[in-house]
C-alpha cells in the first residue's frame, strides 16, 4: 500500500511538473518496483515490458501499461492462473527476440519505439516467423494479458495506482448505485478501491491451484 | 468398495435452476428427498466485484466438475472437433448457475408451443425449414401459466405485465400471453440510458418494456432490494437479490428436514432394477462411492450433462444408454442462437458502469411470430435487448469500428474518448431442432474419470441465418434512430456449447421421437423424470430458465399428485 501510494504521488508531481507532456520515463522507472519477476527470466520480462509499454504507450494522454504494471500483472498470473501459457510465452517472446534481431539488428526492448510498432504491426498481422502457432496469436494472447493487466482489479498487480481505470473514466467499484448515479451526465467522484478492500468478501485461490481436485 | 445410502423417497440429481426449485413441492408434499450437488454451498462473501475472476478466470466455474467434461463441439459429421473451451460456460454450486446468471426470467411466447400448427396455419404448408424435427409441444402456453406464476412467486420475479386476463397494458409486452396476474414485483428501474432507448423504440411504432428478471425490485421475501452495483453478469448478488435458488426455493424445502442436501457429490451412473425401473443413482464424494437407492429419480442437470447420464447409464435393458431404446436421447438438440449482436458508438458518455444485464429495454416486435412473415423467407425471430452492464476490462477491449487501431497511441486516444460511449445488444432468436443437431458421446475426449464427454455435432441452418440478420437489421435501425453515430454486426459463428442449450430428452406424447412424456416421466423409463431446458422441444425468442423451472415445478407436482402409479 505504501509502494502505491509513493508512486502516486510522483505521478502527480511529475504531471504538475510537465503539464500535458508525457510523465517522463525516468521517473516512473524510479517509482516501478525494482523486484525481480516470479516466473519470467530477466531477458523475458525486458521484452514483455517493452511489448506492453508499446501497445498501451506512456503519452501526452498519461501513463500506459507498462507503468500500470502490465508486465508483472502477466509474470504473476504465468505463475497461477495463467499458467497454461507460460511456455507459450517464453515461447514467443524468444521468437520476437529473435525477429527483432533479424529484422532490426538489436534487442526488442533497445530498438526506437517506432520500429517496436513496426515489428509489432507484424506480429499482429501473422507475418512473423518462428511463433507456433503463429505471431497473431500472441499478439491477441499479449493483448488480451495487457487489457487485464492494465484495466482489472489492483489485486492481481496490475491496474497500479488506478491508471487504467483513470485512462477510460471507470468511477471505481461501488456496491450500492442510486437511479441519479446511473443517469448519463452523473458526475462520480472515482473511487479507488480493490474488491478485496471491501472486508465482506473471500479471496479465491486460482483455478489451477485448485484444480486436480 | 462402494457404500450403500438408505432408500429415499426422490433423489435429485442437481441443485440448480431446475432441480433446485422441484425440491420444493416435493419437499413440502412430505416426501423425503435427497439433493445431490455436484458443487459447494457459496454465500456472499463469495460474490465480490472481481471483473478479472468472474469474468476471464471463469471463477466460481473454474475447478468444479462441469470444467473437466466440457463438450467438444464440431459444425457437421464430417467436420474436424473444434478446439475445446477451457473453461465451461455454467457452474456447480447450490443453486447451479442461476448464481451468476444475467437471471432473465421470461414467459414463452403462445406460438413457441405451436410451431408446427401455428405456421402452417397462418402460411400453409412447406413453410416449415427442410430438415427440422420440430413439433408442437403436448400442450399449450395456458397448461404451464400456473407454474410460471408459481415460480415467479416463490424465486422471486420483477415486471411488467402486458397482459393481465387478456387486458393488454402497453407499459409491459403486448405480445405476451394472458397471465393470470401481474409480477409479484414490479420491474427494476430503468436508467436514462435505457429510457433513451426505449423512446427512440416509440418512435420507430415498436412497443418497448423493462424485461422480466429473478432480481428483486424491492425487499421481497426478507431479502434486500437490487443495488444495481454492476458485477450481476457471471457473479453472485453480494446482497441475495438475485433470486438463485439457493436464496429462495432450496433454502426453504431444507426448513421442512425433509430435504438433505449432499455437496461435492458427483453422480456417476443412474442404476436400474430387474424390471428395467431406474434403482438410485451412484456417486463420488472425497474418492468414495455412494450408493443411493432411490423410488424416483429426477435428473436435474444442464442439458449436456442430463444427456451424458443418460448415455453413460447402460445396462442390459438399455445398452445404448437409459432410456435411449427409442435412439431419441441426444436428438432434437438447439441452441438459442445468441451471438451474433450488434454495437453501437454513441456521440456521448452512456454512463453503463453500473447496472446489470437485467436492467434494461426490450423489444418484442420481431420476435417469434408477432409479426407477418407471409413475405418472409423464414419463420421465428428474435427478441431486442438492450442493458446497462459494463466494467473496465470489457470497456476497455472495445470493438473501435473502424476509426481506431486496436493499440498504441491512436487506440489509447479512442478509447479514452469512447470507453463509455459503446454498447452492445443481446438478441436472442428463435431455433429450431434438425435431423442432423445431435449429442452424443465423444468417442475418445474423456473426464478425469475416464468417462467420455459430450460430443455437439451442430451448426446454424439457413433459417436461422436468415432470423439472426432481420434482427440485426432491426437492432441497427434501434440504434441508429436513438442517435449512435456507428454500428457493428457481430459474427453469428456456429453452434458451439452454449449457456441456452435445449433438447436431447425431449418431451412429447410420442414415445417415438421423444424421450419423456407430457409430465417429464421417461416414456422408456416412468420413474426416471427429466428437469431442464433438455425437455424444451422450442426455444422462443427468451431466456430458458423459467420455463425449464415452470416445467420442474410441474413434474414434482404430478410426481406428488400420482405417488403410487409413478415410484410403484
Amino acid at each position: 500500500m505504501r509502494r502505491r501510494l509513493s508512486r502516486r504521488e510522483l505521478l502527480r508531481r511529475s504531471a504538475a511538473l510537465g503539464a500535458m507532456a508525457a510523465v517522463p520515463a525516468n521517473v516512473l522507472a524510479q517509482a516501478a518496483s525494482t523486484a525481480p519477476y516470479a516466473t519470467l527470466t530477466a531477458a523475458e520480462a525486458a521484452t514483455l515490458e517493452a511489448l506492453v509499454a508499446r501497445l498501451i504507450p506512456n503519452d501526452a494522454n498519461g501513463p500506459g501499461a507498462f507503468e500500470a504494471g502490465a508486465a508483472r500483472y502477466i509474470d504473476r498470473a504465468l505463475g497461477d492462473a495463467l499458467a497454461a501459457q507460460r511456455s507459450a510465452y517464453s515461447a514467443s517472446l524468444a521468437a520476437l527476440e529473435s525477429y527483432a534481431r533479424s529484422q532490426a539488428g538489436g534487442s526488442f526492448a533497445a530498438l526506437p519505439p517506432a520500429r517496436q510498432d513496426e515489428l509489432i504491426d507484424d506480429l499482429e498481422q501473422g507475418r512473423a516467423p518462428g511463433f507456433a502457432p503463429s505471431s497473431s496469436a500472441f499478439f491477441e494472447l499479449v493483448l488480451g494479458h495487457t487489457l487485464e493487466g492494465t484495466f482489472g482489479d489492483p489485486h492481481y498487480g496490475g491496474n497500479q495506482d488506478f491508471i487504467g481505470w483513470e485512462l477510460i473514466g471507470y468511477p471505481g467499484l461501488r456496491l450500492a448505485v442510486t437511479a441519479e448515479q446511473q443517469r448519463m451526465d452523473a458526475k462520480l467522484e472515482p473511487l479507488q478501491s480493490s474488491a478485496y478492500d471491501h472486508t465482506q468478501f473471500d479471496e479465491h485461490p486460482t483455478a489451477s491451484e485448485r484444480d486436480g481436485d | 468398495m462402494a457404500t450403500s445410502l438408505d432408500r429415499a423417497d426422490v433423489v435429485v440429481v442437481g441443485l440448480g435452476g431446475a432441480g433446485g426449485v422441484a425440491v420444493e413441492p416435493l419437499a413440502a408434499a412430505g416426501l423425503n428427498v435427497v439433493g445431490l450437488e455436484a458443487g459447494t454451498r457459496l454465500s456472499a462473501r463469495d460474490f465480490a466485484p472481481d471483473e478479472l475472476r468472474n469474468n476471464f478466470r471463469g471463477w466460481p466455474q473454474a475447478a468444479q466438475k462441469c470444467n473437466r467434461e466440457i463438450p467438444v463441439h464440431r459444425p457437421n459429421a464430417s467436420a474436424p472437433d473444434n478446439p475445446r473451451a477451457s473453461v465451461h460456460v455454467m457452474m456447480n454450486g447450490v443453486g447451479g448457475t442461476t448464481l451468476h446468471y444475467w437471471a432473465q426470467s421470461w414467459r414463452l411466447n403462445p406460438w413457441d408451443f405451436k410451431v408446427v400448427g401455428e405456421t402452417t396455419r397462418r402460411y400453409g404448408v412447406g413453410r416449415l425449414p427442410k430438415g427440422s424435427t420440430v413439433e408442437d409441444w403436448p400442450f399449450g402456453l395456458d397448461e404451464l401459466e400456473p407454474y410460471y406464476d408459481k415460480v415467479e412467486r416463490a424465486v422471486g420475479v420483477s415486471g411488467q405485465a402486458g397482459n393481465v386476463k387478456g387486458v393488454i397494458d402497453p407499459r409491459g409486452n403486448i405480445f405476451e400471453g394472458a397471465r393470470e396476474r401481474t409480477y409479484p414485483m414490479p420491474a427494476l428501474r430503468g436508467t436514462e440510458f435505457t429510457d433513451l432507448m426505449a423512446g427512440a423504440a416509440r418512435r420507430l411504432g415498436w412497443h418497448p418494456f423493462p424485461g422480466p428478471a429473478a432480481v428483486n425490485s424491492e425487499v421481497y421475501d426478507g431479502r434486500s432490494a437490487c443495488l444495481y452495483h454492476g458485477f450481476c453478469n457471471r457473479g453472485g448478488c453480494h446482497v441475495g437479490a438475485k433470486n438463485s435458488t439457493a436464496v429462495s426455493t432450496i433454502p426453504r424445502a431444507e426448513r421442512t428436514g425433509k430435504l438433505a442436501v449432499v455437496t461435492e457429490a458427483h453422480v456417476t451412473r443412474i442404476d436400474v432394477d430387474a424390471d428395467g425401473r431406474a434403482a438410485g443413482v451412484q456417486y463420488l464424494k472425497d474418492g468414495e462411492t455412494y450408493i443411493q437407492p432411490a423410488s424416483v429419480v429426477l435428473l436435474a442437470g444442464y442439458t449436456y450433462e442430463n444427456v451424458r447420464l443418460l448415455l453413460l447409464s447402460t445396462s442390459a435393458a438399455y445398452t445404448r444408454g437409459l432410456a435411449n431404446n427409442g435412439g431419441q436421447v441426444g436428438r432434437h438438440y438447439f441452441t438459442h442462437n445468441q451471438a451474433g449482436g450488434v454495437l453501437a458508438l454513441f456521440p456521448h458518455p452512456l454512463n453503463r458502469w453500473y447496472g446489470l444485464p437485467a436492467q434494461g429495454v426490450a423489444v418484442d416486435d420481431f420476435a417469434d411470430d408477432n409479426f407477418d412473415h407471409a413475405g418472409l423467407d423464414f419463420i421465428g425471430g428474435g427478441n431486442l435487448w438492450v442493458y446497462s452492464d459494463q466494467r473496465p476490462i470489457a470497456a476497455a477491449s472495445m470493438p473501435t469500428f473502424g476509426r481506431a487501431p486496436r493499440w498504441g497511441a491512436q487506440w489509447k486516444q479512442f478509447v479514452m474518448e469512447n470507453a463509455d460511449r459503446w454498447v452492445n445488444s443481446y438478441l436472442q432468436k428463435t431455433t429450431l431442432p434438425y435431423e442432423d443437431n445431435v449429442l452424443d458421446l465423444h468417442p475418445t475426449v474423456k473426464d478425469p474419470l475416464g468417462d467420455p464427454v459430450i460430443r455437439i455435432t451442430a451448426d446454424h441452418k439457413d433459417n436461422e441465418k436468415r432470423v439472426a440478420a432481420f434482427v440485426q437489421d432491426k437492432m441497427e435501425q434501434w440504434f441508429l434512430e436513438a442517435g449512435a453515430v456507428a454500428t457493428q454486426r457481430q459474427p453469428l459463428g456456429t453452434m458451439g456449447v452454449s449457456t441456452h442449450a435445449y433438447g436431447g430428452t425431449r418431451m412429447g406424447d410420442d414415445p417415438e421421437t421423444n424421450v419423456v412424456d407430457r409430465w417429464g416421466f421417461c416414456h422408456e423409463v416412468p420413474n426416471l423424470g427429466v428437469l431442464g431446458a433438455s425437455v424444451m422441444g422450442t426455444s422462443g425468442a427468451h431466456n430458458p430458465t423459467l420455463t425449464a423451472q415452470a416445467l420442474a415445478w410441474r413434474t414434482a407436482e404430478r410426481l406428488v399428485a400420482d405417488w403410487g402409479a409413478i415410484a410403484g
